[in-house]
């Protein structure tokens, strides 16, 4: 009882004493409210301070930066541009076919990288969970992840190194009589090299999420559908995917949300203006033009459009999902 | 239980050969760079290393041992790393303390200032013309500040916060202890494997990171390894001409890069072992929550 404080009620009345028409909650109400929080827990309020202008400083003023894709910008003067030019920078790229040529580099690589690199670590996923033996599953797992955790520097330096002309994928071929193939200076073999090397760096890991899901599925669902006479194929499809469809749905919309961005620093570091024809994306030919060229803003522009298209691919896929299969991410 | 069918039997061995094609084809292209390094640079030429050096000698690994680039670089990744990581480290734990505290007010808002930053960022051109303008350039800031907080391990710590007892800061309040007493004197102490996943995260993405160091850094003797093995990559510079006064030295090549990336990556392959479970289980936590 927590009435001890307040006039004990006569016996027979039960139940909390009539209230007073609760307060109003107007604009006043929540303003005295906010301070009264702010007085109560000013402390934790301050410890969000220096976050807060992080996220101000190093991750909204570059968003409001992007204004400079409208505004003519001068090295060393205001960080938003000097005039409003309008749409000029668009109408520029829109009409540059290098801008082109990149854009349909970029649909490709991020293509190919969503059909390979998304799969791949479900099948994988699904081939570990039926191993038996504890030991080796734990050692297959630690060595698939072991390239998650190196350097993307390391991977495109070790990339190099395999597929060289000295290399030990051009020996082995050589084992069939074929001449070497010069991989990393032919355009049309760049989007094999580049998808062949982020499976290598990313399935092992990318299993992660769905052992965690496959380990929540109801052990008494299998046992049901062998009592229902379900092979083991009937068993994965009907029982074992669907219990990680909300894993996979998930991962595809992020997957579906970075499609535009695809591995920048990978291109970066495996691309060289032999491969350009193929090699070139959105984001390296932003790099280009805007760093070492010093076009600031018609590089901007283009970045703004890359972003937004990210935007646009995430929600419409989240929202797309949402209303099919009942997943989304917010 | 129910014997194995056939079929099953038959699927469990191709299982088993697949698995065994997975690890070695990730382990293979790790054993031939270790094997490239110890080897003769006219083996390599001629494509003769495959699993084991040919021609095996120390010489690369003295030529780069010597090079004094790649210890004053190695050195400034060691410096980098520690810094980041511990900025990162003091504005991750304030935020993500803050968010845990489910009756704050304001908390969806402050919630959504990171959250939104996931999906939409500035880009390159913009961040860029930032840290320039800030006079960032040149400074281990321009690393350590524009990646303090990355927004997925601010959801892993929020969510490990949020799932201690309330009970023990209530007591701990009453007590009289303030905000800043309780985070570091109670939630701290028994936050410690949390802590201890965080700061190898972001160790592990600062000691590999390399682009804001390249785009940021004038000078090579700013630059962390990372960069330094980026421009052996790239052919750029590095101790192939720096050694070049001999005919020995000029013939180094592809060797020099098998070293350089044995020991850039000898340190992560090297607490691999120990630290992967911390790794596993954080990506769960943040994945739960996230």
């Amino acid at each position: 009882m927590s009435t001890s404080t307040t006039s004990v009620p006569p016996p027979g009345t039960q139940g909390p004493p009539p209230t007073k028409a609760p307060p109003r909650r107007g604009r006043r109400a929540t303003r005295t409210g906010r301070r009264r929080a702010l007085r109560r827990d000013w402390q934790l309020y301050s410890l969000a301070v220096l976050p807060l202008l992080f996220f101000l400083v190093f991750r909204y003023l570059p968003m409001i930066g992007n204004v400079i894709a409208f505004r003519r910008f001068e090295p060393g003067g205001s960080i938003f541009g000097e005039e409003w030019v309008g749409l000029r920078y668009v109408e520029m790229f829109l009409s540059d076919p290098t801008f082109w040529q990149v854009f349909r580099n970029t649909l490709w690589l991020g293509g190919l990288t969503l059909v390979f690199c998304f799969p791949i670590p479900i099948v994988l996923a699904l081939l570990l969970n039926e191993v038996r033996r504890r030991a080796l599953k734990r050692f297959v797992q630690s060595v698939s992840y072991l390239p998650h955790f190196l350097s993307i520097v390391i991977v495109a330096g070790i990339t190099l190194q395999m597929l060289a002309t000295d290399g030990p994928v051009n020996h082995a071929l050589g084992w069939f009589g074929h001449d070497p193939i010069r991989f990393i200076q032919e355009p049309e073999w760049f989007r094999t090299v580049y998808v062949g090397s982020e499976i290598w760096q990313t399935a092992g890991w990318g299993t992660i999420l769905y052992l965690a899901a496959l380990t929540t599925i109801d052990e008494d669902l299998y046992e049901a559908a062998r009592i229902d006479g379900a092979n083991r194929w009937q068993q994965i499809w009907h029982v074992t995917l669907p219990g990680i469809r909300p894993t996979m749905i998930t991962l595809l919309i992020l997957n579906i949300g970075t499609f535009m961005a695809v591995g920048f620093e990978k291109v970066l570091l495996l691309y060289n203006p032999l491969t350009y024809p193929t090699a070139d994306v959105i984001s390296t030919y932003v790099y280009r033009a805007g760093v070492e060229s010093n076009s600031f803003s018609y590089a901007a522009a283009i970045g703004l459009f890359e972003a937004i298209i990210g935007l646009v691919l995430i929600t419409s896929a989240n929202t797309l999902s949402r209303r099919t299969v009942g997943t989304s991410l917010w | 239980m129910v014997k194995p069918s056939r079929s099953y039997r038959v699927f469990q061995g191709v299982n088993g050969v697949v698995l065994t094609l997975v690890v070695l084809v990730t382990l293979y292209p790790f054993a031939n760079i270790v094997s490239r390094s110890f080897s003769g640079e006219r083996q390599i030429r001629a494509g003769e290393v495959t699993l084991w050096p040919k021609g095996f000698n120390l010489t690369t690994y003295k030529i780069v041992f010597q090079d004094s680039m790649f210890w004053r670089n190695y050195g400034n990744t060691v410096f980098y790393t520690v810094v980041s990581t511990a900025v990162a480290m003091i504005l991750t734990t304030c935020y993500a303390y803050v968010l845990s505290k489910k009756n704050l007010k304001g908390r969806g808002v402050l919630v959504g200032v990171a959250v939104f930053t996931m999906f939409f960022t500035g880009g390159l051109i913009p961040n860029y013309i930032l840290v320039t303008e800030l006079g960032l350039k040149n400074s281990v800031w321009a690393i350590a500040l524009p990646n303090a907080i990355s927004v997925f391990n601010l959801l892993v710590m929020k969510a490990f916060f949020e799932s201690l007892p309330t009970e023990l800061e209530e007591a701990a309040q009453i007590d009289g202890l303030s905000t800043y007493g309780i985070l570091l004197r109670i939630v701290l102490p028994l936050s410690k494997a949390v802590v201890a996943t965080m700061v190898l995260f972001y160790t592990v993405s600062f000691w590999n990171s390399w682009f804001s160091a390249f785009l940021y850094m004038d000078h090579s003797d700013l630059m962390p390894v990372t960069v330094y093995l980026r421009n052996l990559i790239a052919g750029a510079t590095g101790a192939g001409n720096a050694g070049a006064g001999t005919a020995e030295m000029s013939q180094v090549g592809a060797s020099i890069q098998a070293v350089t990336i044995v020991l850039t990556a000898l340190p992560i392959i090297c607490v691999y072992p120990f630290v992967q479970r911390y790794f596993v289980s954080g990506v769960m936590l943040g994945a739960v929550k996230g």
